[in-house]
């Protein structure tokens, strides 16, 4: 392995029925911590990251990167995994006369994506969250329960969505998400 | 099944994504205080049947504490606020009036 490259929780898992639930590889994701209220917030995230701060429990995207509000106090910034560490720096820099924390968490993290038909049906099993497409849509963000494990959760698309959570239980959530997914569970709500 | 809303995200929490924290404003006694007093702040507990103002963490979500007013009884929720208080709120105190006329806070 090349140095510094890092190796994903479960490289390739894939598994399919009513949606596909695969595990897409590494993705960098960077936590702020910082007052959103503050009148310097939004201006030194946008000198650093471009980024908006976004809505209440809202995810924008812009190219290969996104950022999700997570709780009145935290951000969550998606980005290219080799770019994750000058992200940190960007925004340490941006924001060094004030306080805040922004850290790599990339590899204490697990992203799974759930594409297909089942999509909603799969997440419906899982987490106690009304995911209508009237209550949620692409564009919000949902951090929630994933069966007995913490996760956060968006729509990316009408049958696609986004699962992230720690690392640790990668292998746990992985196997319920599949199990949800098996061809014959569809419940038929969604 | 409790459903409260968090007020710091906005979430309709079921009550699975939350971690119960007890009675709520509770006093710590300060330096000058007896044993007796210390005692009651860390083991003794109302346990009403009725009315009830808790503490509740949103866990499974913005990892915020909060707090909730509902009825042990009928588990109505009258309403959840802010933590960073040491009272309940005018608005829960009259949402909890309106539905329970007899009510006297305590």
């Amino acid at each position: 392995m090349p140095e510094g490259m890092g190796v994903s929780a479960l490289p390739g898992a894939r598994a399919g029925g009513l949606a596909v639930v695969r595990e897409p590889g590494l993705q960098g994701m960077v936590s702020l911590k910082l007052d959103l209220t503050a009148g310097w917030a939004a201006p030194g995230v946008m000198a650093a990251t471009g980024h908006a701060v976004p809505g209440q429990r809202q995810i924008t995207r812009i190219g290969q990167g996104a950022v999700a509000w997570m709780a009145p106090d935290e951000l969550l910034f998606f980005c290219p995994h080799a770019q994750a560490d000058v992200l940190v720096a960007a925004l340490s820099d941006a924001l060094k006369d004030r306080h805040h924390l922004a850290v790599n968490m990339s590899d204490a993290r697990v992203l799974f994506a759930i594409e297909g038909p089942g999509t909603r049906e799969v997440l419906a099993k899982r987490m106690p969250v009304d995911v209508h497409p009237d209550s949620f849509a692409p564009g919000q963000m949902r951090r929630t329960r994933l069966a007995q494990v913490p996760a956060a959760v968006w729509m990316t698309g009408p049958q696609a969505a986004r699962v992230v959570c720690a690392r640790s239980v990668a292998r746990y959530a992985f196997d319920t998400l599949a199990l949800a997914a098996q061809q014959g569970g569809a419940v038929g709500v969604y | 099944m409790l459903i409260l809303r968090c007020p710091y995200c906005g979430v309709h929490a079921d009550e699975t994504e939350l971690t119960p924290g007890g009675e709520a404003h509770l006093t710590r006694p300060g330096p000058g205080a007896s044993d007796d007093d210390f005692e009651g702040y860390l083991f003794r507990r109302r346990n009403p049947r009725g009315v009830h103002f808790e503490r509740w963490c949103h866990t499974c979500g913005c990892g915020k504490w909060f707090h909730a007013a509902r009825c042990t009884v009928t588990h109505q929720v009258f309403g959840t606020y802010s933590a960073q208080t040491t009272e309940p709120p005018g608005a829960i105190i009259a949402a909890i009036r309106a539905r329970r006329p007899d009510w006297t806070p305590t």
